[in-house]
């Protein structure tokens, strides 16, 4: 299920603005990798360059390679909505399909792939929901809009959402930043048991919860306002937040605990 | 890897800060606190103090709002009152007589039915051709066609939109009418068996119920692409995304996210477009040759409705007989009543879905 991803050369523009510049990394798979930085460093441009959701902003284009396992995302002859659908993603602002219900959301994905048969979407609504932690808050109003959940309980019908189509990789940018910290505690403990099956790439600007629930983490800086992003590094998570290799990775992670 | 020498941006925020406060011209941020931190906690707030400015835009919006009451009242009493005036010197039945006899010296015979066929058949035809091109034409706007072409097009079919209907007219009478003739022989070749698209004399003149639907339809068209392209520039790119993530193709994503979250504009749009025809009165007299009769042969020469019947008796017509042209368009204004109030509850219907709650 899970694949690696290996990142080489990799450079995103908006038009002729280079926002991230020459980002090369291994994102192990079955594992979280956290990427932390500050704003406007291109964490959410990189991460979107993973699922081929860069290029739909009109003008957007990526240089580089992305590998997961032996597959060219970027290769030619790739379809991007192929590389969508295995590579899920999770946004910032939880967006259920607002004209859906929390059964149909769920089943959205699953529908584009053309799976018609009801027990089979039944059974991979229920599963999903379970996954995402939302089963028992839901299972007696699935026929409810999604729109009418609560933020925490929206964003894990996201995750549910994401999870349904059984992608490899799980792409999530900054999942909880609009959460209390019940529910953001709720999918912390959701990523710490979804990363047994999937490759988990989360952006966040908390530390503590990099630290919580990440293997790994990259951490990201730009020399600039109007410079291009560049990966300054990646490590082991103890390591990053213990005995970074790089005095900028201390600097800012000192810097956020004051 | 290679490492930018740069203080992180983190660090910069609280110096700044730090500096404002202890600058001497910066105390904003303390008085800032204490002066309106009592203002809005205060109780009194919650009566609050009476301001002018409110007193005098609820005043003036009741106000408004009771004038246009009377007013519709007052119109529709009027309204009311002539038609019962009509309709009881009727010397026919207002709902089953095909005639529509209010010349002044013969004696006054009347009924709707033909005229309220005829508006909702041409209307209904005008909006099965109008809405589904509509709407593709404003989802290429919006989500195929490249930005210059996408505002190159929306300026005309703003254009379109603002062009008087006995333009159209002209057009439909000089243009369409001739073009038809070749459509409707077409037509009743293939189609003929649906009795609706036969022709009882074919090769006769096309002003025709058929022929006024399609000129409603270029007529309502621009109305209703330029709403519905709005509507669908409204939908939040967030759902779009959404859909993207899972790996949907264009299609999709229009199919998963735009159109459902456009689903009410797109009926408002249609009304708006079916109110125009519905009363389209220029246009449809120049292209029908209208008559009396009831036909369900929809190519067929004749068919009239209401609003071009109003149009072409009103100058012939005193006293009583205009009376019965009210009662024709109280009839009208009725279907328009019912086509909105069906249009609501189908939009009230999923309203918990409608996202505009999202
Ligand atoms: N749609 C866009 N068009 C043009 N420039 C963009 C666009 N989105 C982002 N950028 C620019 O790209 C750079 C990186 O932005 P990005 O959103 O990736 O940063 P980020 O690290 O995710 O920041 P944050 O932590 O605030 O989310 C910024 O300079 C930003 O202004
Ligand atoms: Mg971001």
């Amino acid at each position: 299920m899970a694949k690696r991803i290996d990142v080489s050369g990799l450079n995103a523009y908006y038009g002729n603005f280079r926002a991230v510049e020459d980002i090369s990394m291994t994102v192990e798979p079955r594992s979280v990798t956290a990427f932390i930085g500050p704003s406007g460093c291109g964490k959410s441009t990189f991460l979107r360059t993973l699922n081929r959701m860069h290029e739909v902003v009109p003008g957007a284009r990526v240089e580089g390679k992305v590998m997961l396992d032996n597959e060219d995302l970027y290769g030619n002859g790739i379809d991007p909505v192929a590389v969508r659908r295995t590579v899920g993603m999770v946004f910032q602002r939880p967006n259920p399909f607002p004209t859906m219900s929390i059964k149909e959301n769920v089943a959205a994905g699953l529908k584009l792939n053309g799976v018609r048969n009801k027990k089979m979407v039944d059974e991979a609504v229920e599963r999903s929901l379970k996954g995402a932690n939302l089963w028992n808050e839901v299972k007696d109003r699935l026929d409810r809009p999604g729109a009418g959940l609560s933020g925490g309980q929206q964003q894990r019908l996201c995750i549910a959402r994401a999870i349904a189509v059984e992608p490899q990789v799980l792409l999530m940018d900054e999942p909880c930043s609009a959460l209390d910290p019940i529910s953001t505690l709720a999918i912390e403990d959701l990523i710490g048991e979804l990363k047994e099956q999937f490759t988990i790439v989360i952006v966040t600007h908390n530390m503590q919860q990099a630290a919580r629930v990440s293997d790994r983490t990259a951490f990201f800086n730009l020399s600039a306002v109007g410079q291009p992003g560049r990966l300054i590094e990646i490590d082991a998570t103890e390591k990053i937040f213990s005995n970074p290799s790089v005095q900028a990775t201390e600097d800012y992670i000192s810097g956020r605990f004051g | 890897m290679d490492t930018p020498d740069t203080a992180p941006p983190q660090d910069v925020p609280p110096s700044k800060d730090d500096l404002l406060v202890d600058s001497p011209k910066g105390p904003r941020r303390g008085s800032g606190t204490s002066a309106t931190v009592p203002a809005l906690a205060g109780p009194q707030r919650g009566r609050g103090k009476v301001r002018i400015g409110d007193r005098l835009f609820a005043g003036s919006s009741r106000g408004s709002g009771i004038v246009l009451l009377v007013v519709m009242a007052a119109i529709a009493v009027f309204l009311t009152i002539r038609s019962v005036n009509a309709i009881s010197h009727d010397q026919g039945n207002f709902l089953t007589t095909f005639e529509w006899n209010t010349q002044e010296g013969a004696p006054l015979s009347f009924g709707i039915a033909v005229l309220a066929f005829g508006t909702v058949v041409s209307a209904v035809i005008a909006m099965i051709i109008a809405v589904p091109v509509a709407i593709g034409v404003a989802l290429f706007i919006s989500h195929y066609a490249p930005r210059r072409m996408a505002q190159a097009l929306g300026y005309v079919i703003d254009l379109l939109a603002a062009v008087p209907s006995i333009v159209y007219g002209l057009w439909g009478a000089l243009f369409l009418v001739p073009h038809m003739l070749g459509v409707n022989a077409w037509l009743n070749q293939y189609f003929g068996w649906t009795y609706i698209f036969g022709q009882s004399q074919p090769g006769a003149q096309p002003r025709s119920l058929f022929s006024v639907g399609v000129l409603l339809a270029i007529m309502i068209l621009p109305i209703i692409t330029a709403v519905s392209r709005e509507i669908f520039l409204q939908v939040p790119r967030m759902y779009e995304e959404a859909a993207l993530a899972l790996g949907a193709t264009r299609w999709e994503v229009i199919r998963t996210s735009v159109l459902p979250f456009a689903r009410s504009g797109i009926i408002s749009a249609s009304m708006l477009g079916l109110g125009r025809a519905l009363g389209e009165t220029m246009a449809v007299a120049t292209v029908l040759s209208p008559s009396l009769l009831l036909s369900f042969h929809l190519t067929d020469p004749g068919g009239s409705t209401i609003a071009q019947n109003i149009a072409t008796q009103f100058g012939e017509s005193q006293g009583v007989g205009r009376d019965a042209l009210i009662a024709s368009g109280l009839v009208l204004f009725l279907i328009t009543l019912l086509v909105n109030g069906g249009a609501r509850l189908i939009i009230a219907r999923r309203k918990e879905y409608s996202g505009a709650n999202a």
